[in-house]
């Protein structure tokens, strides 16, 4: 009945390397919470498992052996026993006090972020996750290295988000206006999903993205000076197709003329275009720049104004020109 | 014999829709607010086998949905997925397990186990049924105007933002506030008021302390969930910036005020049912229940302590570290009077005399269902565990065995106890069983396998998963199915019950020496010709089973009534 061999979800971004499988309850164990999180969490299932055994075995005993056909009249038993109810609820306070110590002792390791440890920016908008990193990299893949603390600090742009790593055992919520973090030192390469977990609207379950762990700190600087220039040696439109999907513009707004959050880009430039306020034009690069910069300028007739400016991206100009010049490569059929 | 059905009841003395609709008799408002929260019961059911639907395979995507449902592409299956799931939490907890118990098996039953005419507010106790009707308009408003996809949470700034109908659903669930502040305070005044000579605080039913304990829930922590929806629908209408952080609010506002009032209103659905299950244990095992103090006592601790335990709601939200390790130890209190509970329970069947009539049946399986459920809630409580495991399908799995394996089973059991004495007629025990059974299989199907999926990593509120929990979905929506056939079947053998050749019930036919058995079935208008006497609640010697009657009889009858038992020394009012 349980499908012990998981196989990984087709995420964005796919790795040559193998992601470890995880195990019976648990994904892979990558982070250095991951061991005490999964000690605690079974330290807890087998002291509620024979607590529960016990209490469903006393009922069934009974039920059986004082049922009426076995007992026509019940017996004389006391109606309370203060010994006995002292007994049973003193024994499971001592082990909810190893609980909640266990767990404090273990939120305290989650909390104490580490002098020295290497900061990553993590910002999430409707639907898409961005990391800056200290060099002004950006990506929408989270990339570390291994056996490095790593601290994320975590903001969102619009509504609740909440950063989920199941292999670090790590979670927390990204809050507009504020900024929350947590921290890992991951303890296995691979590639590993990275979901939101505060529902967030629309797109919520498809806001999900993959951790890569680097296994040297030199693979993932190898992978941060690439990262620093994406767009290097392309061309404009295949530099826009890249920030189409880097920037999360297709979260909302296809590329082949289906229908979604967002009109659809392809076909876009030259077509008349029919405004919620009743105006229309024949849209251009003006259009295009101004929509982008300042969404809520000219609505597009059956759509919502949910986007925030830039698509809630810090879009360098640069990438303008490039996203019109892919929007401009998407002819219509 | 007397015994049989009387003539004038209070189901025929009067009829017409106005006798029901402004009656203020608490037995009609009772089956009123019984059928009413079936009717809201079978729609949020709807939704929820629409979100098993979805979640059947993984990688239903848009074009997918599109063709197997025939849903419209410009909708979108995640926005119909996100109204589904969240019509299902809003109705399920707003207008089925909060007035469940309390308002529907309450009114029913709780005047006639003070031995009263009517509660003390029979007014008041119509306007909550009425509020209780506009509340479920608005519901309904919002289901047919824009829809909901905020989750029942509305939490900000998403539900400030979303265009679809927050505020009517706000409104409907503002109202519903007030309809269920009205039931507790009617609940309590009439447990301080008209109990009846004899009966002191500690020989009263256990379901009368769970009321009471619930409706000191009620009526302190629901004015904050009104206050936290008004605060909500004036940001979103006005925007004057209480949690939008665009206008300089907190959004962790919102959670902390929502969660003020919902954590206790976990309570208002849980406590009855534990009273419920307190009964039927006693009364099918013909004994005193174990250790009453403790039971009536731990109502009133968990009541009090639900107060203080919001804030686990909240582990992950960006609240402040101390504040996580306070809640975190404070959660853990209420596990103490929980166990309590359970293991008085098992005791009680210790040496009785064990009836498995269908009633027995549910409250049996209550005790496995809520062991699980508030076994699994240590999981959440311990800081180190719930970061993982906080949002995932874990805890989906944990709140469903404790509100629906715990509050609706016990809801149902206590309809099927009470159904006699509603209706007079006797259920077939063969086909209501039958359902019970497959309920209960169909439930742990459904649930078992979330915990896993949630330990394996699975966020909830997802109308997509990735391929690893495909399995775990399946059978889980094998199960809701299953879950589902379970409860029309017994549904059905209600409602079979008053068709065709009606079998007539005894008035007690279960041997509860509770007052409520001890008028005929169905009870005359007024209930009791006169105050009945008072003695324990458990007293199980006092009754004898009558073979002629099918039912069981005083034995020793107060003079000219022989449905009532003369119990020890109490003398007649």
């Amino acid at each position: 009945m349980i499908n012990l061999v998981p196989h990984l979800l087709a995420f964005q971004q796919s790795s040559s390397e193998q992601t470890p499988e995880g195990s019976l309850f648990f994904p892979p164990k990558a982070s250095n919470f991951a061991a005490e999180s999964d000690w605690l969490y079974n330290f807890i299932f087998w002291v509620s498992t024979i607590a529960f055994a016990l209490t469903i075995i006393a009922t069934v005993y009974f039920v059986l052996r004082y049922r009426k056909s076995v007992a026509p009249e019940p017996q004389p038993s006391p109606t309370h026993s203060t010994k006995l109810e002292v007994i049973w609820s003193v024994i499971p306070s001592i082990f909810l006090v190893i609980m909640f110590w266990k767990g404090f002792e273990l939120f305290v390791d989650y909390r104490k972020v580490p002098a020295g440890a290497y900061q990553i920016q993590a910002s999430g908008v409707k639907w898409k996750w961005t990391f800056r990193y200290p060099t002004g990299a950006e990506s929408d893949v989270l990339h570390v290295p291994m056996g490095e603390p790593v601290e994320i600090l975590i903001t969102s742009k619009d509504v609740l988000h909440s950063v989920f790593i199941p292999a670090f055992r790590v979670k927390q919520d990204a809050v507009p206006g504020r900024y929350t973090k947590l921290w890992f030192e991951a303890t296995m390469p691979g590639t590993f999903p990275l979901y939101c977990t505060e529902y967030c609207g629309k797109d919520h379950s498809a806001m999900n993205t993959t951790t890569v762990v680097h296994e040297t700190r030199g693979e993932f600087e190898e992978w941060l000076k690439g990262a620093l220039n994406p767009y290097e040696g392309m061309t404009p439109v295949q530099s826009g197709e890249l920030a189409y999907t880097r920037r999360g513009c297709n979260a909302c707004h296809s590329n082949d003329g289906s229908a979604n959050t967002a009109p659809s880009f392809q076909g876009l430039m030259g077509a008349t275009r029919e405004f919620e306020d009743g105006t229309s034009l024949v849209a251009d690069e003006n259009y295009i720049l101004e929509s982008i910069t300042n969404p809520k300028a000219k609505v597009v007739k059956g759509f919502q104004p949910v986007m925030l400016p830039n698509g809630g991206q810090d879009l360098s100009d640069e990438e303008r020109d490039f996203l019109v010049a892919y929007i401009n490569s998407l002819q219509a059929n | 014999m007397t015994n049989t059905t009387p003539d004038v009841h209070y189901l025929n003395c009067d009829k017409g829709f106005k006798s029901w609709f402004w009656t203020l008799d608490h037995k009609r408002l009772g089956l009123m607010y019984m059928w009413s929260v079936i009717a809201a019961f079978i729609l949020g059911g709807i939704f929820a086998l629409l979100v098993r639907m979805e979640l059947m395979q993984p990688n239903m995507g848009i074009e997918e949905n599109a063709a197997l449902y025939g849903w419209s592409k410009e909708l979108g299956p995640a926005n119909l997925y996100n109204h589904f799931f969240t019509l299902h939490g809003a109705i399920m907890v707003f207008l089925v397990i909060i007035p469940g118990i309390p308002a529907a098996l309450g009114n029913f039953a709780l005047p006639m186990m003070l031995g009263a005419k009517d509660v003390a507010y029979p007014k008041l106790n119509r306007f909550s049924y009425h509020l209780w009707l506009s509340g479920a308009i608005f519901f309904v408003l919002a289901l047919v105007t824009k829809g909901l996809d905020t989750g029942w949470t509305f939490y900000a700034p998403y539900s400030l933002e979303t265009d679809t109908a927050v505020v009517f659903a706000t409104t409907g669930a503002f109202i519903l506030g007030f309809s269920s502040i009205f039931t507790g305070l009617n609940m309590l005044v009439t447990i301080h008021k008209l109990r009846p000579d004899g009966m002191t605080w500690f020989k009263m039913p256990l379901f009368l302390w769970a009321i009471y304990a619930t409706a000191i829930i009620q009526i302190l922590a629901t004015p904050v969930i009104g206050i936290a929806l008004l605060m909500l629908t004036i940001e979103r209408v006005l925007g004057v910036g209480i949690f939008d952080p665009t206008l300089g609010g907190d959004p962790v506002l919102f959670e902390h005020i929502f969660w003020f009032y919902s954590h206790p209103a976990v309570y208002v659905m849980v406590l009855p049912a534990m009273g419920v299950v307190s009964e039927l244990l006693a009364n099918f095992s013909r004994k005193p229940i174990f250790g009453y103090r403790s039971i009536a006592f731990s109502s009133v601790a968990i009541a009090i302590f639900s107060f203080i335990v919001w804030g686990h709601h909240m582990f992950v939200s960006g609240q402040s570290d101390l504040v996580n390790v306070v809640f975190s130890a404070l959660t853990f209190s209420v596990a103490v009077p929980s166990a309590i509970k359970v293991f008085n329970w098992i005791a009680t069947l210790y040496k009785g005399s064990i009836s498995l009539d269908t009633p027995m049946w549910y409250a049996l399986s209550v005790i496995w269902l809520f062991g699980i459920g508030g076994l699994t809630g240590l999981w959440l409580g311990t800081l180190g565990t719930d970061i993982h495991l906080h949002d995932t399908y874990f805890v989906v799995a944990h709140f469903h065995f404790v509100m629906v394996g715990s509050a609706i089973f016990a809801f149902i059991g206590g309809v099927f106890y009470w159904w006699p004495k509603m209706y007079g007629v006797m259920y077939n025990e063969t086909v209501a069983k039958t359902g019970t059974a497959i309920a209960f299989i169909g439930f742990n199907l459904t649930f078992l396998p979330q915990f896993v999926a949630g330990s394996k990593g699975m966020p909830r509120r997802y109308f997509d998963y990735a391929e690893e929990f495909a399995s775990y979905n399946f059978w889980s929506s094998i199960g809701a199915m299953t879950l589902g056939v379970g409860l029309v079947i017994a549904l059905y053998a209600l409602l079979k019950s008053l068709m065709g050749e009606r079998k007539a019930a005894p008035a007690n036919p279960w041997g509860a020496v509770t007052l409520d058995w001890q008028c005929t079935s169905p009870p005359p208008p007024h209930n009791f010709d006169h105050a009945p006497p008072v003695d324990g609640p458990y007293d199980h010697e006092l009754v004898r089973w009558n073979e002629d009657l099918q039912g069981y009889e005083p034995v020793d009858p107060v003079d000219g009534d022989p449905n009532l038992a003369r119990m020890g020394s109490a003398k007649l009012a």
